[in-house]
């Protein structure tokens, strides 16, 4: 190894594990906060949800970088080396915005899909492709 | 040999210095097999971050999702309404697991044969301790609530409302909008049942006064929404969205089929770690060290899947 002697790096090792016990029980703490089972009506509160969020996924975070750069023993390797594995992983940032953009898209669509099944059609007062096309689309008279 | 001591421990590389790769030494001073798990792990990472991503969108595009506090409350031994404890036990065993892996390794580079078989063995229980447990939550999940990749029993509700007694009259039972309920099947047990006063139920699947049991047997109570433009009209109890279930098993299956072989692993090279075989190869048990990397992106990957699928 050559960075730690034994016996320090020994320690270093049983450190890790009640950090990482000690992170993931504050997150179930803040996940359960969050829930309303710690404080009842915390769950009614609507913006509560986005700090709590942002919390949690910070502690896996912290969670991801101490198993890679202390079990893992990244801080120890070549930078360069480290760098190839850990610049690729930057894409995926890209990955998750355009995904969640897209989720949400296809939630709207459901929902404009929806409200178009429940309107109720007065036979004769529409023409069958209204309705269905958006306005700005030019459609030929019906002949139908 | 002094000289190669010093490049090995020198971890600072200037990149500019041009040295490193000229040739004629590893300028990421790793070895082949080391450098080419660390690539392996890199894909895997985005296998799974293509899954959790999957999952992610899903879930925006739905307008409910299962409540994980309330998916995921049960733990063995008949406890119930216990939101997250089991799965956090499941944490703690990879979490130790990982720190076993570590002396493993240590006790490698030292080339203590006697420590890395302890400290190995000591890994593959708590490997198969989460695997247990897995099978346990997917047991459960399975044979007593009824969750498949198809069906999804978990439900919410998206307005309040108050449900309605078994001969069709209202109740006292109110709820409000975004609380969860389980579809229950007729004729199971799910442990968390209220005591019945012994009467019979009529589950025959069709139309009752108090709730719609389907062909396959779920009861769909009835209830009378209490706000919003509906409000005033009788509705049923329906599935939650469907891709809940096929995300759940399939994803924490694959994590589950990766510990799976990680413990496998472990096992083979823990054999061979014992009968000296890299004692001889003197190379500070790499092998070990290869396999930890393994075994440690396993529990890395269940910080993400404890995230999204049980805290957020």
């Amino acid at each position: 190894m050559g960075h730690l002697n034994y016996d320090d790096a020994k320690k270093a090792v049983f450190r890790g594990l009640w950090l990482l016990a000690a992170v993931t029980l504050v997150e179930v703490f803040f996940s359960l906060l969050g829930k309303g089972h710690v404080i009842g009506g915390v769950k009614e509160i609507g913006w509560v949800a986005y700090p709590i969020g942002l919390i949690l996924i910070g502690l896996s975070l912290y969670k991801a970088y101490f198993i890679i750069y202390e079990f893992m023993h990244m801080r120890y390797e070549a930078k360069s080396l480290a760098m190839t594995v850990l610049l690729p992983t930057i894409l995926l940032v890209w990955a998750i915005i355009a995904f969640f953009q897209e989720g949400d898209a296809w939630k709207g669509r459901r929902e404009q899909i929806k409200e178009k099944n429940e309107e109720s059609a007065e036979p004769g007062t529409t023409t069958p492709q209204e309705g269905f096309i958006p306005t700005d689309v030019y459609v030929p008279e019906w002949k139908g | 040999m002094a000289t190669t001591e010093t490049v090995l421990e020198h971890h600072d590389v200037h990149d500019h210095s041009g040295d490193a790769w000229s040739g004629g030494k590893s300028p990421f001073k790793a070895s082949y097999g080391k450098l080419m798990m660390w690539y392996f792990l890199l894909s895997d990472a985005f296998t799974f971050a293509g899954f959790l991503i999957a999952y992610g969108a899903l879930r925006f595009s739905s307008p409910t999702w299962p409540v994980p506090d309330f998916v995921f409350s049960t733990a063995p031994f008949g406890i119930h309404h216990a939101p997250l404890i089991f799965v956090t036990i499941m944490s703690f065993l990879l979490i130790i697991s990982s720190v076993t892996m570590v002396r493993a390794v240590q006790e490698g580079h030292r080339e203590n044969k006697n420590g890395v078989v302890f400290w190995m063995l000591l890994t593959v229980l708590g490997g198969l301790g989460f695997l247990s447990c897995q099978a346990w939550e997917w047991t459960n999940l399975i044979g007593t609530e009824h969750m498949s990749v198809t069906t999804n029993p978990f439900g919410s509700h998206t307005e309040d409302g108050v449900y309605l007694n078994e001969d069709g009259t209202e109740s006292e039972e109110t709820f409000k909008a975004g609380s969860s309920f389980l579809l229950h099947k007729a004729g199971a047990h799910h442990g968390d049942d209220h005591a019945e006063g012994g009467h019979e139920h009529d589950y025959t699947p069709g139309d009752h006064p108090g709730y719609v049991v389907d062909e396959k047997g779920f009861i769909h109570r009835k209830f009378i929404v209490l706000e919003g433009k509906d409000a005033g009209m009788v509705k049923t109890e329906s599935f939650g969205p469907a891709a809940f279930g096929a995300l759940f098993f399939f994803i924490t299956g694959f994590h589950g089929f990766h510990v799976f072989s990680g413990v496998v692993f472990l096992l083979i090279i823990l054999i061979n770690a014992g009968s000296g075989l890299y004692m001889a190869r003197k190379n500070g048990h790499e092998m070990v060290e290869k396999i930890g990397l393994y075994w440690h992106f396993v529990d890395l990957v269940w910080v993400f899947v404890f995230l999204v699928f049980y805290l957020l």
